[in-house]
């Protein structure tokens, strides 16, 4: 096995627009992520986390004007300067995403059994057996009845079973890398915990990595090896976990812990963000 | 007194099957429930998504038919009024939905926006008196008197609860059902606008009935706690003796999913 990193991430700048209204989402990040390892990428709406996820596979919409720039070494590939057929083979089969709302990013008019199938012929044609392939994925989420659910249409599952099944799809390609953007903002807390607790599993019998995009650190506790802390398209910070959480270098690290309601530890008034003290 | 008494409540939903739609089953959403809610405090309604606690809020206000079981705001019960005798308790009583991206109509611009609830319940408001009330709105909630006119998408989501609070606030209402307010908002947004409703309850001298699924913002905000599953108060008490003596274990279920820092 070799050293080096899976993921390698040198000066990303992303920019939205043109020549009169660019706006720059990412400017000039660099970051890796090894084998094996869960990183959580930790900022507010607008940081560019997710666009950073988005641009690992060119997924950003060419309408946009969007402009990418700097070096995202995937393994040997270099997938910014990919074209358009071998990038498809990333998306999904070496990179897989699931996102903030599965009843949006599942396909409302197939079946569960369906669209796990398409991941399947799209990016694992040597699975001879899809039927009993795709059961597996799903006992291997924690869905009961697996069969069932094969036939059923998203409408028909609930939010944490939705958010199961796409997990499921996403695991069908067995994908080097997980970017999961958000995967428990839409759900209540007890599925939450459960979703956490199901990819941490999944992960230490995959050896996939995981990249966790989140607004809260409260999700980051005890699941991700190492964090990355965006702000206005910077990283402010990053290293191992317990650390960061524990001594927050940057003011912005520790305002976001702070602003987080904290069980047993009532506060008169919750603390908010002071961006004029955190951009001086 | 207390403000609000809700006694027994029921509400159930037909479930129709088949080609004649024939109702075949109920389901049991709200399963007889009750509680007292005093005036000024602040009651959070806390379980699971499916556990009826958005529909008890819906049925308060009359958003959802009743099934049995009344709802007595001050001395009258709201469950068996028509829709002309409601009108008043509509003033009274106003909602702040979860979702600001789909609570706000996007073709209409804030002045009407939030002067809509004025129009109806005030008609014989001036249009300049109106958009001067609009104004005084958004500077309560924190938002520039500037933006009044522009369309919501020009609004990121913690500025367009705030849009959603100032129109709920619009009519002057004793009572405010808050349904998951801050549930899509980031963490840090989500701080700013607890904070507002904090500061708004003490200037206006208004009750809350605060539904959420999340205990550590419960904890913080309110005074009172419910635990709803399946259509079933399963514990209520005082926020602090709720969450630190749990006797229910669904309770104690919900308080080890919260994630600790």
């Amino acid at each position: 096995m070799s050293n080096k990193p899976l993921l390698n991430v040198k000066d990303l700048h992303i920019s939205f627009g043109q020549v009169n209204s660019i706006s720059h989402a990412v400017q000039g990040i660099s970051f890796k992520i090894e084998k094996g390892e869960t990183v959580a990428v930790v900022g507010e709406s607008g940081s560019g986390k997710s666009v950073t996820a988005m641009a690992l596979t060119r997924l950003l919409p060419e309408s946009a004007h969007c402009k990418i720039t700097g070096c995202i070494q995937l393994e040997e590939q270099d997938t910014l300067a990919l074209e358009a057929d071998a990038l498809r083979e990333i998306r999904g089969g070496k990179i897989a995403y699931i996102f903030q709302e599965p009843s949006t990013s599942l396909n409302p008019v197939y079946t569960i059994g369906f669209q796990i199938k398409e991941a399947l012929d799209l990016h694992r044609p040597e699975v001879t057996d899809q039927q009993a392939e795709a059961e597996r994925l799903l006992d291997a989420v924690g869905i009961k009845d697996p069969r069932q659910t094969l036939n059923d249409y998203p409408h028909q599952l609930s939010g944490g079973m939705q958010q199961r099944a796409m997990i499921a799809m996403a695991l069908a390609c067995q994908p080097k890398l997980l970017v999961a953007d958000e995967p428990t903002t839409a759900l209540d807390v007890t599925i939450q915990a459960q979703i956490i607790e199901l990819l941490k599993k999944l992960k230490s019998e995959q050896e996939m990595s995981i990249m966790l995009i989140t607004h809260n650190f409260g999700i980051v506790t005890g699941f991700a090896d190492r964090v990355i802390v965006m702000f206005r398209g910077n990283i402010v910070e990053s290293g191992p976990t317990d650390e960061v959480l524990k001594n927050p270098q940057h003011p912005y690290t520790q305002a976001l812990i702070d602003c987080i309601p904290k069980l047993g530890k009532k506060q008169d008034r919750l603390t908010t963000i002071d961006y004029e003290k955190i951009t001086g | 007194m207390s403000l609000l008494k809700v006694e027994n409540l029921k509400v159930h939903f037909p479930v129709r099957t088949g080609l004649l739609q024939r109702v075949t089953d109920h389901i049991f959403a709200v399963d007889g429930i009750s509680f007292e809610i005093a005036q000024g405090s602040c009651v959070g309604l806390v379980g699971e998504s499916g556990s009826g606690k958005s529909t008890t809020g819906k049925a308060i206000i009359g958003l959802n038919p009743t099934t049995a079981g009344s709802i007595h705001y001050e001395s009258t019960n709201l469950s068996g009024l028509n829709t002309s005798d409601f009108l008043p308790f509509r003033k009274k009583i106003q909602m702040v939905f979860q979702d600001p991206f789909n609570s706000l109509n996007p073709r209409m611009r804030v002045e009407a926006l939030i002067g809509e609830p004025l129009e109806i319940h005030f008609p014989e408001m001036s249009r300049s008196a109106r958009r001067a009330r609009v104004s005084e709105l958004l500077t309560q909630v924190g938002l520039s008197p500037d933006s009044i006119d522009r369309y919501p998408h020009a609004f990121s989501g913690g500025q367009r609860q705030r849009i959603g609070i100032a129109r709920a606030l619009a009519v002057k209402p004793e009572f405010l059902i808050l349904d998951e307010p801050v549930s899509a908002l980031d963490v840090s947004v989500q701080a700013q606008i607890i904070n507002l409703l904090a500061d708004l309850k003490e200037e206006f001298n208004l009750t809350y009935l605060f539904i959420s699924h999340d205990l550590a913002v419960v904890e913080h905000f309110c005074d009172y706690t419910l635990v709803m599953n399946e259509g079933k108060v399963v514990e209520q008490g005082e926020t602090e003796k709720v969450l630190n003596q749990p006797r229910d274990a669904y309770t104690r279920r919900l308080i080890d999913a919260v994630p600790s820092l």
